[in-house]
């Protein structure tokens, strides 16, 4: 276990790994509970077109990206708004759009097209330190915002129509999640991969949702196991030499199931205790 | 069900008024030329077909519609958003079930309005909290799921997130939807021990017979205010036939009228030319009640 520990590229690829796990877990509670789960993979799409952009322009990659991100989410959330449009119609075109682009732009500049690749599908030996410092600042940030704004965005993703009317600033609060979410999905980019942030951003809320009913403990779940599968899934990718992006997800899937299978087992055992305490009832009566 | 309390309509200053209101949502006109005086203490039920713009007309009061003209005063002055006055319960089936919440969570929504940039709930909003699930008779469910609760404990979730403000008007968007019989009565006999207390109710239904005849005040909307007064006053087939836009024969049973709302009666029905016994009209006495209608 300690073996790799010895290797710096390891080190920072786990802390980047822990970091963004935790980081996508926190943030797709939100998420998930907005019934939004395609939102990572399509801001992913959109970010990478954004990318592009930054590199065709000569323009710094995190902070167009992000820009570009934001936007992707705020034409989303504003599309959404027209209530004829729903949200996941809204993430199809946008996030399409803008993924398209960055492939036209790639197909047009044929010279970039390889440093693309660890963008696509996650490259851990790819992390320098200015990534782990942005990866560091943004979970920092994201944080701080979502601790001070708990009560705000619990009410606003709970039911956002009447949160408005009990003095929610809900625009504010959209805008607020929209920009911090870009900034998410953006310095996972490196860790897991435009393809697979999806799956960071849906299994852990979901295996915490299997666990808990209460909002808070979900939060706290979520954000612990993202870091654990985040963890989990660097040393997997030592081990078996595979692409970090690939084996966070798979080794989150794995805890997927195995949470799957005790919510299920949990809930055999309680009808099962439930029909024998039934039975025993029955039984006293007769005698 | 209930004892419609004496309701005067006429001295005092309303707690809230609308003066020739057209308002809707963007490029979607739904109410026009609304005039509604509500006086303090009231309990007034909207009635009203599908689209009619009930809900609109409550989302209206709450400042949620964009108002192309007219004026919403509260207590005589112009007010956009009516803020801590008003207290609103959605309808029960818009809300997710399996959102992670506990009742204390829900409840505790409400108290977001006096303090929404503080991180934190304050101390004297839980006290408010606990106050109110005391008198709702729900302090004793307040880690539970919002899930296993029964729908009436349910409603009182949503009244309790409702009345943590102390408001002085409720708004809800018809309570006694999809709910059994025995909830609908206890939900009834809630919002009529609140209005008691003071609290001024105004709510939305689709049930006639079973909610909005037993309402002291009814105001009938479809797109505008086609007719306000007492059940007995306002549930006629001339008014639900402007209101629904169909015949809607009206018997009178013990003094309170009753819709006989199957379509079957449409056209055949309360002409005495069919066989079936001519329908009476609201206060009028009948000795011989119809036969109940197969549907």
């Amino acid at each position: 276990m300690f073996e790799p520990l010895q290797y710096d590229f390891f080190v920072r690829g786990l802390i980047a790994a822990t970091l963004v796990g935790a980081l996508c877990g926190l943030m797709g509670v939100y998420i998930v509970l907005r019934r939004m789960a395609y939102i990572g993979h399509g801001l992913a799409h959109s970010v990478f077109g954004g990318a592009v952009v930054s590199h065709v322009m000569s323009f710094n990659f995190l902070v167009g990206a992000s820009v570009w991100g934001f936007l992707s989410a705020v034409l989303i959330t504003l599309t959404t708004r027209k209530r004829t449009i729903g949200s996941d119609a809204a993430i199809g075109i946008i996030t399409t759009a803008s993924f398209a682009l960055g492939i036209a732009l790639i197909s047009r500049f044929k010279t970039f097209t390889r440093s693309f690749d660890a963008a696509l599908f996650g490259n851990i030996l790819g992390v320098t330190e200015g990534d782990l410092l942005a990866i560091a600042v943004v979970a920092g940030a994201t944080t701080i915002i979502l601790v001070l704004g708990y009560k705000l965005l619990l009410f606003a993703t709970f039911d956002p129509e009447v949160a408005q009317y009990y003095g929610v600033p809900t625009v504010w609060v959209d805008t607020m999640f929209s920009l911090v979410l870009a900034a998410t999905i953006v310095v996972s980019m490196q860790v897991l991969g435009v393809t697979l942030i999806a799956a960071a951003v849906v299994i852990p809320p979901v295996v915490a949702r299997l666990l808990t009913d209460n909002f808070r403990n979900m939060t706290l779940l979520s954000t612990g196991i993202g870091a654990f599968c985040g963890m989990g899934g660097i040393y997997l990718s030592y081990y078996v030499d595979v692409s970090s992006g690939a084996s966070v997800v798979l080794f989150s899937v794995a805890l997927f199931v195995v949470a799957l299978a005790y919510n299920n087992l949990k809930s055999t055992l309680g009808v099962a205790a439930n029909r024998a305490r039934l039975l025993s009832d029955h039984t006293g009566t007769i005698d | 069900m209930l004892h419609p309390i004496p309701h005067d309509r006429h001295e005092g200053e309303p707690v809230i008024e609308l003066r020739d209101v057209h308002a809707g949502y963007d490029n979607q006109h739904v109410l026009y030329s609304i005039n509604l005086r509500i006086m303090p203490g009231a309990f007034i039920g909207l009635l009203g077909p599908s689209g009619s713009g009930k809900t609109t007309l409550l989302r209206t009061i709450l400042g949620a519609t964009r108002v192309y003209s007219g004026e919403i005063l509260l207590h005589g002055k112009p007010s956009n958003r009516l803020g801590s006055n008003v207290g609103y319960v959605p309808q029960l089936e818009t809300i997710d079930w399996n959102f992670p919440v506990t009742v204390e969570e829900v409840v505790m929504m409400g108290a977001t309005r006096g303090n929404p940039l503080f991180p934190w709930h304050r101390g004297s909003d839980r006290r408010a909290a606990g106050e109110i699930m005391e008198r709702l008779r729900i302090s004793d469910l307040v880690k539970r799921h919002i899930r296993e609760l029964s729908g009436g404990q349910q409603q009182r979730v949503f009244l309790a997130r409702a009345l943590i403000s102390n408001p002085e008007v409720l708004l809800l968007d018809e309570p006694t939807s999809g709910v059994d019989i025995k909830t609908r009565d206890e939900v009834m006999h809630l919002l009529h021990d609140l209005n008691h207390q003071g609290i001024t109710v105004i709510m939305t239904t689709h049930e006639i017979n079973a909610v909005a005849v037993h309402l002291p005040w009814l105001v009938c909307v479809n797109q505008s205010i086609l007719a306000e007064g007492s059940p007995s006053e306002v549930i006629t087939p001339a008014v639900l036939q402007s209101t629904y836009g169909a015949e809607m024969p009206v018997l009178d049973f013990q003094g309170i009228p009753l819709v006989a709302e199957s379509p079957h009666f449409h056209g055949a029905w309360g002409n005495g030319k069919d066989g079936r016994p001519p329908v009476q009209e609201a206060g009028e006495t009948s000795e011989a009640q119809p036969e109940p209608e197969h549907v």
